[in-house]
């Protein structure tokens, strides 16, 4: 009996859990490509954005955007592994995972992941390092002044003490040299970064069997919508955990903080926090709706070209457009995902809660539009003669539904907050520091 | 022997060594034959023959070890049925594993649909396998290299080396790949790659009773193959897509695509 089912089961196709076809599909298509790699592009846009945000203090001397643009620094950080996750979870074979690496084919968009990746690391990485080089420096004399350490304090001071890299110069000069740095590292990555998203707008973009995704308009798409997001997702972020901060700060729950957890609960002060928080969200929340016009104006270009032209594909395509996905697509993404979080951040006198709920709904609507590209992409057969429908697992009942279902998708989403926890207790993103950068 | 002439001859040593090792490389039998290749294979497909029994399928699903009830298959066949009133119905039941036994068309979701014999126009049956491209766009699109195009013109998967991305399935505008349901890396008609380098026939034109399908090599033009490509009128799939397929097509309609 087991025997029995494990043999249906294993004769269940990769794709046909979540797809239902209608009219006529070939045989061997599905839906291949479902909600891990809608998570991916969203991801890496949200890397690409927070850390163009950080960009904007650091390289354009943005002074208002001070503050966050260190929290974006280290979330972006922190959003890094996460986004080769999705692929590590769609992957049929995870563990060969690393043969992109190994035997790159260059022909192929998806071969460049490894290497433009690990550049954009580098870049973050290094940026990281000159940043707190600093607050490095005064950890390190701090904690080792100190006679008594808990065994807490040992590990953190030999953290420093190892990314430290052993430079402990602390004259002006040095200090000057980081800046420079900073700024270099953070020129040279909003490109990178651009890249980085834009090249995943291009994997999309390239394939000339797929009649939706194919466009040249694709990675700048990708791109401006990478921004949106990740700006949303900063403005979101950093409202929550500012607000969590000063729920703690008052009760002295430190466990909130882990850098007071890790620094002493000095560094916090709830007045101080509050009019930073007020300031940088209104501020940032200018260069989301600047971001957003841009991306807005792209998508409704391509779509208007497709009508235009009405190429062979567009008789189908526009059944997807209007009509299978019109609520996805119109209401969900447009709509609230667009129109409205526009509305609200154009009329005056945007208040920090508006701002942050506008932001979410943008967050959901760059989410819906990864969606109806990745999935709406799979919608229709080939032969153009059929359509097919995306059903998110949501109750998996093996690995594969787990992985390509909304656990999985919810795993992904969830892993950037667990390492900003921790990455905070050694760069502490909210840390004020006036002669800092 | 003096230091000159050791210099001298071991200048004239190193010259010819080089020579000749280079006149090696000239001839290196590859490199001959991708110049000036003998073999490139090529496969016709006679419409007009397929009576749409599915011989091929079962017959490509055993030799092939995909599993028979697995719904997804190398190659297979599509029934198209042309309604006088200009409607195009279509279905490929389990890719026709079984044949066709049932005058409805499959429309998935939307249930069998029954047509009247005396509305048909016109039907007829197209089978279907993987192009092996002369461009192939999923040996374009293979990140680590997996998939890739031998120099008789087949396009083949390393399924050792298959990470199970899944971007040539994406990128193939003919739908033939996908993922194994066994070994979990992606797969397509490979000719019989096995069969036809030793000589032998593709399991699927062995099966079939009418003669409709054909494998041969496009490069010798006594192959029967060849004759018929080059002397009658054939057509192949979706050339829009740059992809130059070799797979060829006698009796293809407009709705096919």
């Amino acid at each position: 009996m087991v025997e029995q089912v494990a043999q249906v089961a294993q004769m269940i196709v990769h794709g046909e859990a979540w797809t239902v076809k209608d009219l006529f599909v070939l045989p061997n298509e599905y839906v291949y490509w479902s909600i891990q790699i809608v998570m991916y592009p969203y991801m890496t846009g949200l890397v690409a954005g927070a850390f163009v945000l950080s960009s904007l203090y650091h390289v354009f001397g943005v002074e208002k955007l001070k503050s966050i643009a260190r929290f974006a620094l280290v979330f972006s950080f922190a959003l890094l592994p996460v986004a080769m996750m999705p692929l590590m979870l769609h992957l049929m074979q995870p563990l060969r995972g690393i043969n992109v690496l190994m035997t790159p084919h260059f022909t192929s968009a998806i071969s460049a992941f490894g290497i433009v990746f690990m550049t954009y690391a580098v870049i973050v990485a290094a940026e990281i390092w000159f940043v707190y080089r600093k607050f490095i420096v005064e950890s390190i004399h701090r904690l080792s002044a100190k006679t008594a350490r808990s065994s807490y304090e040992s590990l953190l001071l030999m953290i420093y003490k190892l990314i430290s890299l052993g430079a402990m110069d602390d004259s002006k000069e040095a200090y000057a040299a980081d800046h420079k740095a900073v700024k270099l590292l953070a020129g040279i990555g909003i490109p990178v970064a651009c890249f980085l998203h834009g090249y995943a707008g291009f994997i999309f973009g390239s394939v000339k069997a797929n009649a939706l995704w194919m466009t040249p308009l694709m990675p700048v798409i990708f791109i401006c919508s990478a921004v949106v997001s990740g700006i949303a997702l900063c403005i979101v972020s950093y409202y929550v955990f500012m607000e969590m901060r000063k729920w703690a700060a008052k009760r002295g729950k430190n466990y909130l903080l882990p850098d007071g957890l890790a620094h002493g609960s000095a560094a916090i002060n709830y007045d101080e926090l509050k009019s930073v928080q007020d300031h940088e969200v209104r501020m940032t929340s200018k260069y989301l709706l600047i971001f957003m016009t841009l991306a807005l104006t792209l998508e409704i270009l391509d779509m208007i070209f497709r009508g235009y032209t009405a190429v062979k594909s567009w008789d189908i395509l526009r059944d997807v457009l209007f009509e299978h996905d019109f609520f996805k697509i119109f209401v969900l993404q447009y709509g609230i995902g667009n129109f409205l979080p526009f509305l609200m951040l154009l009329l005056p006198g945007v208040t920090v809660r508006r701002a942050v709920i506008a932001s979410c709904m943008v967050l959901f609507g760059v989410f819906m539009m990864r969606w109806n590209v990745v999935i709406g992409g799979q919608a229709f057969s080939l032969t153009f003669n059929g359509f097919m429908e995306y059903h998110l697992p949501i109750i998996p009942h093996d690995v594969e539904t787990f992985k390509e279902g909304l656990g999985g998708a919810l795993l992904v989403f969830g892993t950037p907050f667990v390492i900003f926890y921790f990455l905070n207790m050694i760069f502490p993103a909210f840390y004020v520091d006036d002669e800092g950068h | 022997m003096k230091r000159r002439d050791f210099m001298k001859n071991a200048a004239v040593f190193v010259t010819g060594v080089s020579v000749s090792i280079s006149a090696l490389e000239l001839l290196d039998p590859q490199e001959v034959l991708a110049a000036n290749p003998e073999l490139r294979w090529g496969f016709l497909v006679d419409t007009h023959k397929c009576i749409g029994c599915g011989f091929c399928v079962k017959a490509c699903k055993i030799e092939n070890d995909i599993p028979l009830e697995a719904n997804v298959t190398r190659t297979w066949v599509e029934r198209y049925v042309i309604k006088k009133d200009g409607d195009v119905l279509m279905d490929s039941p389990k890719g026709a594993l079984n044949g066709f036994t049932n005058k409805d068309i499959d429309q998935n979701r939307s249930g069998m649909k029954k047509v009247d014999d005396k509305d048909i126009a016109q039907a007829f049956f197209v089978p279907k396998l993987c192009n092996h491209c002369e461009t192939p766009a999923c040996v374009q699109v293979c990140p680590v290299g997996a998939t890739y195009q031998a120099k008789d013109g087949a396009v083949l998967v390393d399924r050792s080396w298959c990470i199970g991305c899944g971007y040539c399935i994406m990128g193939c505008p003919y739908g033939v790949r996908f993922f194994h349901p066994i070994e979990h890396v992606a797969d397509k008609c490979t000719f019989c790659y096995h069969r036809i380098s030793n000589g032998g026939n593709t399991a699927c034109a062995q099966a079939c009773p009418t003669g409709a399908r054909m494998i041969g090599n496009l490069r010798d033009p006594n192959d029967p193959l060849t004759k018929i490509v080059m002397g009658e009128r054939v057509g192949v799939l979706r050339d829009e897509y740059g992809t130059k397929p070799q797979v060829f097509y006698i009796g293809l309609n407009k709705e096919v695509h």
